[in-house]
C-alpha cells in the first residue's frame, strides 16, 4: 500500500515533467532536452528564496515565476530563431541550453549538492502501514494540477488553439491562430509544471545540485515516450507507470539495484511492441 | 477585391509560379483550373501566407497581403479551404467549427454563423459531437467548408473541393458553393474538375506549369476547342 502511494507520488512528479516534454513536442515539434534543467533552476530558486525570506510558500511561488520566465526566454532566444531549421540543429541547441543552465548553476552555487528543506512532513498511519505525508501531498496536488491542465486545454480558446497547432500548424494559421504565441504559452505552461515538479521532488529528496534535473528529466522523457510523445494523457499514464514500477522494484531487494535498467528496458519493450507509445498515434506524413 | 500581380514563387531551386497575374472582383466566382502540378495550390497558399512569395504583389482590398502574417489574413475577411481539407481530425465537428470562428469574439455572431453553417450542411449538425476524423470524405469536405464560413469571410478560397468524392457528392458540394456565392461571398475556386468548375464560375484562368495560359469568360472557355481537348476530355 505505502509502496503504491509512493509510486503514484513519484509518478506524479514524472508525469508533471513528462507533460512539459510532450506538450512542447506536440506543439513546437521539438525535443526540449533543456527541460530537465528547468527543474534544477526551480530547485535553486526554492533554495535561494528560503535562504532569503524563510518562507517555503514564497519559495514555491518564486520558483514558478522563475521557471515560467526562464521557459519563455529559452524559447525566444534559443529556439525561435531556429524555427524551420533542421530538427537536428534544434536538438543540438537544446542540449547546448541544457549544459549552459547547468554551468550557470555551478558558477553561482558551486558543484556540491546543498540541502533544501521545504518542510517536515512526517507520515500518517493508516492501519498498520505508515504513509509519507509528502507523498500524499504530491499525489493530491499532482492530480489537481493535471486536472486543471486538462480542463484548460479542453475548455479554453487557447487550449483549443494548442490542440489545433499540434495537429496541423498550417491549418491552425488559416483559422487565425498565432502559432508563435501558442508556442510561447506552451513553454510557459511546461516550465511552470517543471517548477511544481521541483517542489515535489525537494519534498521527497531535500537536496539540490547543478545536475539535479538530469535523471528525473531523462526518466520523465522516457515516461513521455512510453505514453506516446505528443499525447497529454499519455504523458500522465507513462509517468504514473514509471513511478510505480520504480518504487515497486526498489522495494524488492533482488531487483532494487537494477531499477533504472528495468525502467529503460520497459521503454525498449514498449517501443518494440508499439513504436508510437501507449497512446501515441501514427501520423500520416503530409506530402 | 483581390489582385495578384506578377507573382513568382520558388520551392528551393524550382520555379513553381513564374509571374502569374489575375484578379477577383467582388461577388464573382472565379475558377483557377489546370493539371496536377500546374501551381494552383501554391498560389492559394501564397495568398493566405502559408508559402512565401519570391516576387510580385498580392493586393486584397488595397492591402499588401505579402506583408501580413498568415494568422492575420483570415481576420481581414479571407477564408481558405485547403487542399486535402485539413480538418482537425482528433477534434469533434463542433470543435472544428468553433476553431473556424477563432477570430470572432462576439458570441452571438458565432451562434449565428453556426446556424448558417448548419443550415447549409444539415449533416454537420447531426454529427456535431462526432470526432472529425471518423467522418466520410464528403462530410469532411463539408466540415472544411463550414469551418471556413464560420469566420464570416468576404472571400473564400477553395482548393479542390471535389477531390476524391463521388459524382453525387461533387454535385452536392458545387451546389453549396453556388449558394454561398448567392449569399454574397466571393469565391476563388481551384479545381482539376474543369467541367464542374467552369459550369459555376463567372470567369476562369487556366494555369499551365506556373503560367496563366488562358483566361476569360467561363462559358466561352467551356466552348474553347483547346480547353475541351485538354481539360474537358471531349
Amino acid at each position: 500500500m505505502s509502496t503504491l502511494i509512493d509510486g503514484l507520488s513519484l509518478g506524479s512528479i514524472y508525469a508533471l515533467i513528462a507533460l512539459g516534454y510532450t506538450m512542447v513536442y506536440g506543439i513546437a515539434k521539438m525535443l526540449n532536452f533543456a527541460h530537465g534543467d528547468v527543474i534544477m533552476v526551480g530547485a535553486y530558486a526554492i533554495l535561494s528564496t528560503i535562504a532569503l525570506l524563510g518562507s517555503p510558500i514564497a519559495a514555491i511561488v518564486v520558483a514558478i515565476l522563475v521557471c515560467t520566465v526562464l521557459g519563455i526566454f529559452i524559447e525566444k532566444l534559443a529556439y525561435k530563431p531556429l524555427r524551420g531549421a533542421s530538427p537536428l540543429a534544434v536538438l543540438i541547441t537544446a542540449i547546448g541550453v541544457s549544459y549552459f543552465l547547468q554551468s550557470v548553476a555551478q558558477l553561482i552555487y558551486g558543484a556540491k549538492s546543498q540541502p533544501v528543506t521545504i518542510g517536515n512532513f512526517g507520515s500518517v498511519a493508516v492501519g498498520d502501514t505508515k504513509i509519507s505525508l509528502a507523498a500524499i501531498i504530491t499525489l493530491a496536488a499532482g492530480a489537481v494540477i493535471m486536472s486543471a491542465l486538462t480542463l484548460f486545454i479542453k475548455k479554453t480558446k487557447m487550449g483549443r488553439a494548442m490542440l489545433a497547432v499540434s495537429e496541423d500548424r498550417g491549418a491552425a494559421q488559416l483559422m487565425g491562430i498565432n502559432v508563435n504565441k501558442v508556442i510561447t504559452v506552451t513553454f510557459a505552461i511546461g516550465s511552470a509544471l517543471a517548477a511544481f515538479a521541483s517542489t515535489f521532488y525537494l519534498m521527497q529528496i531535500p537536496s539540490t545540485s547543478p545536475t539535479l534535473g538530469a535523471m528525473p528529466g531523462i526518466k520523465a522523457f522516457t515516461a513521455a515516450v512510453i505514453g506516446g510523445i505528443g499525447s497529454i494523457p499519455g504523458a500522465m499514464i507513462g509517468g504514473m507507470l514509471l513511478g510505480i514500477i520504480e518504487k515497486i522494484s526498489l522495494s524488492i531487494p533482488v531487483l532494487a539495484p537494477y531499477t533504472t535498467a528495468l525502467e529503460f528496458s520497459l521503454l525498449i519493450l514498449i517501443l518494440l511492441v508499439k513504436p508510437t507509445g501507449l497512446l501515441g498515434k501514427l501520423k500520416r506524413e503530409k506530402v | 477585391m483581390l489582385k495578384i500581380e506578377n507573382l513568382e514563387v520558388n520551392y528551393g531551386m524550382i520555379k513553381a509560379i513564374k509571374g502569374v497575374s489575375f484578379e477577383v472582383n467582388q461577388g464573382e466566382v472565379i475558377a483557377l483550373i489546370g493539371a496536377n502540378g500546374a501551381g494552383k495550390t501554391t498560389i492559394l497558399h501564397t495568398i493566405t501566407g502559408l508559402v512565401a512569395a519570391k516576387a510580385g504583389k498580392i493586393e486584397f482590398e488595397g492591402q499588401d497581403l505579402l506583408k501580413i502574417p498568415a494568422h492575420k489574413i483570415v481576420g481581414m475577411g479571407m477564408a481558405h479551404v485547403p487542399e486535402g481539407r485539413r480538418i482537425f481530425q482528433e477534434l469533434t465537428v463542433y470543435e472544428n467549427l468553433k476553431l473556424g470562428a477563432f477570430i470572432v469574439n462576439d458570441k452571438k455572431r458565432i451562434e449565428k454563423n453556426l446556424e448558417y453553417v448548419y443550415a447549409h450542411f444539415p449533416r454537420l449538425k447531426e454529427r456535431k459531437n462526432q470526432i472529425a476524423g471518423t467522418l466520410s470524405g464528403g462530410e469532411q469536405q463539408m466540415l472544411a467548408m463550414g469551418r471556413a464560413l464560420m469566420s464570416n469571410p468576404k472571400i473564400i478560397l477553395m482548393d479542390e473541393p471535389s477531390m476524391g468524392l463521388s459524382p453525387i457528392l461533387v454535385s452536392e458540394i458545387f451546389q453549396i458553393i453556388k449558394e454561398v456565392s448567392a449569399d454574397g461571398t466571393t469565391v476563388l475556386l481551384v479545381e482539376q474538375n474543369a467541367k464542374k468548375a467552369l459550369a459555376i464560375a463567372d470567369r476562369a484562368y487556366v494555369l499551365e506549369t506556373g503560367n496563366i495560359a488562358l483566361s476569360g469568360d467561363a462559358k466561352e472557355l467551356m466552348n474553347d476547342e483547346n480547353i475541351k481537348k485538354a481539360y474537358l476530355g471531349e
